[in-house]
């Protein structure tokens, strides 16, 4: 065979040391998709890693995390991902007969069996009791292999929405809105005197006067602007 | 107008029209998060090239008969604005943005983590704001920024540049009139920590030395475009 060109050329090999970027410097490490991130040989990949021929890899853009063996990417952006128990708050994108489909910011809808609806809903009346575009705050039951998720809206306090305003910020942010133990989210409500519902898909319901929703707002705007992640 | 290879496009001191070498890239800047509702965004100029990105999910896909069970799939619309280049083109998709779309599909699945988000898609929207030549590589650069922009998993950056051949000289990253008059254009898509190809289109005739000569050029030029994508990424989001 000629030679032909080859697709792997030297200079294309990144000179990084075994340890990649990990331990060279304290504090904020910013990696980007593809970045190498030295051997995986006793690491285990976290959430935005993966371990290619015995090297780690990042797949998402973020700040790089170090904790025991275990290195992970903390997202600058992300999408919330159901996970069974969760509270959040869906708006109502369809509905059939005997089910709604709940939107909920994620990357795939679920569904809202009649049975597990608010109330004695009727077959064929589901959108006399809730209709599309109507906001819900109920509790994810269940999430397939296949990503197909069901919510319900049987249990304590979840129900349609009706008053008040909801907010939107990156579901990473969550914890610093609420703090540890839910002390800055209860320094909010008191400071405030609004309603607060904060979902677990970043959506938030806020309600009470308009100066205390006005403050609420600013304060997620402040969070958000923060960690560049934008209210939505 | 003349013909192929009657324009001199190449002085005797090997300096092209522009008054680059024939290695030599034009000037690029990156942008990310110009699109505030957006999931994910970049803006990016290569010469007086200018495409605007934005990408929105993985969201549910609709209609229903496009979701796959196993993965996720990509949207990839790319279009030229009416007002982009000196001859008004109509709007709407057309044969050639059709074309674009699906070779930058291609070349975006390849890096993308499509089997995290099964049953869903993602949106990536290409606008050429302003043309000269060469607006595929720019696309599809800027769509790698805006996906990773998004925080959409993905194994690596594409970068895209192309090279090609004028008066019989291999040069670097063909402008307009380089890319109306020269023989041959080859735009590549690379991934720059393996250096795998995830796309390859060649326009022309190329010799197998000449051919190397030009992947040799868009290796090169590639590794200093994805410095830049780095840094605006990392910059451009930094606290």
């Amino acid at each position: 065979m000629n030679s032909g060109p080859v697709a792997r050329l030297d200079n294309m090999t990144k000179n990084i040391g075994a340890a990649g970027p990990r331990g060279s410097a304290r504090g904020q490490t910013l990696v980007v998709p593809g970045e190498d991130l030295g051997e995986s040989e006793g690491f285990e990949a976290g959430h935005g890693v993966i371990s290619i021929s015995g090297r780690l890899k990042a797949v998402k853009q973020g700040k790089l995390r170090e904790k025991g063996r275990s290195i992970s990417v903390e997202p600058i952006h992300t999408r919330y991902m159901p996970r069974p128990g969760d509270l959040v708050i869906g708006y109502i994108e369809g509905c059939t007969n005997n089910l709604w489909f709940i939107e909920l910011g994620a990357p795939f809808n679920a569904i809202l069996p009649m049975s597990l609806g608010p109330g004695k809903v009727d077959f064929g009346g589901t959108r006399a009791v809730m209709d599309i575009g109507d906001a819900v705050l109920c509790r994810i039951q269940e999430v397939e292999e296949t990503h197909s998720s069901v919510v319900t809206m049987k249990g304590m306090g979840l129900r349609k929405i009706k008053s008040g305003v909801i907010e939107e910020i990156d579901p990473h942010l969550l914890g610093r809105l609420i703090g540890k133990g839910g002390d800055a989210l209860r320094r909010l409500k008191t400071e405030t005197e609004c309603r607060i519902v904060v979902a677990d898909n970043g959506r938030m319901w806020i309600d009470g006067e308009l100066d205390g929703i006005l403050e609420v707002r600013s304060r997620l705007s402040e969070i958000s602007g923060n960690s560049d992640g934008g209210v939505n | 107008m003349g013909g192929y290879g009657d324009v001199q496009m190449i002085d005797e001191n090997g300096l092209r029209m522009d008054g680059r070498k024939p290695g030599d890239v034009r000037e690029i800047s990156i942008e990310t998060g110009v699109i505030p509702v957006a999931d994910g965004s970049c803006r990016m100029t290569w010469g007086t090239n200018e495409a605007i990105v934005a990408v929105y999910g993985p969201m549910e896909a609709h209609p229903r008969k496009i979701q796959r069970q196993d993965r996720a799939v990509l949207d990839v619309a790319y279009n030229m604005a009416p007002f982009s280049t000196t001859d008004r083109i109509r709007p709407g998709f057309n044969r050639r943005s059709r074309e674009i779309s699906k070779v930058t599909k291609d070349a975006l699945e390849s890096v993308v983590l499509l089997e995290l988000y099964p049953r869903s898609k993602i949106r990536v929207t290409i606008e050429i704001v302003s043309a000269e030549a060469g607006t595929r590589c720019v696309g599809l650069t800027a769509a790698s920024v805006a996906l990773a922009d998004a925080g959409i998993p993905m194994t690596d950056l594409v970068v895209s540049v192309a090279s090609g051949k004028i008066n019989d000289v291999v040069v670097c990253d063909l402008n307009k009139e380089e890319d109306n008059y020269g023989e041959a254009d080859l735009p590549m898509g690379i991934l720059p920590n393996s250096g795998e190809l995830v796309f390859l289109q060649m326009d022309g005739d190329l010799s197998q030395e000449e051919f190397q000569e030009a992947w040799q050029y868009n290796m090169d030029a590639a590794m200093a475009v994805h410095k830049l994508m780095v840094e605006a990424l990392k910059g451009g989001d930094s606290q």
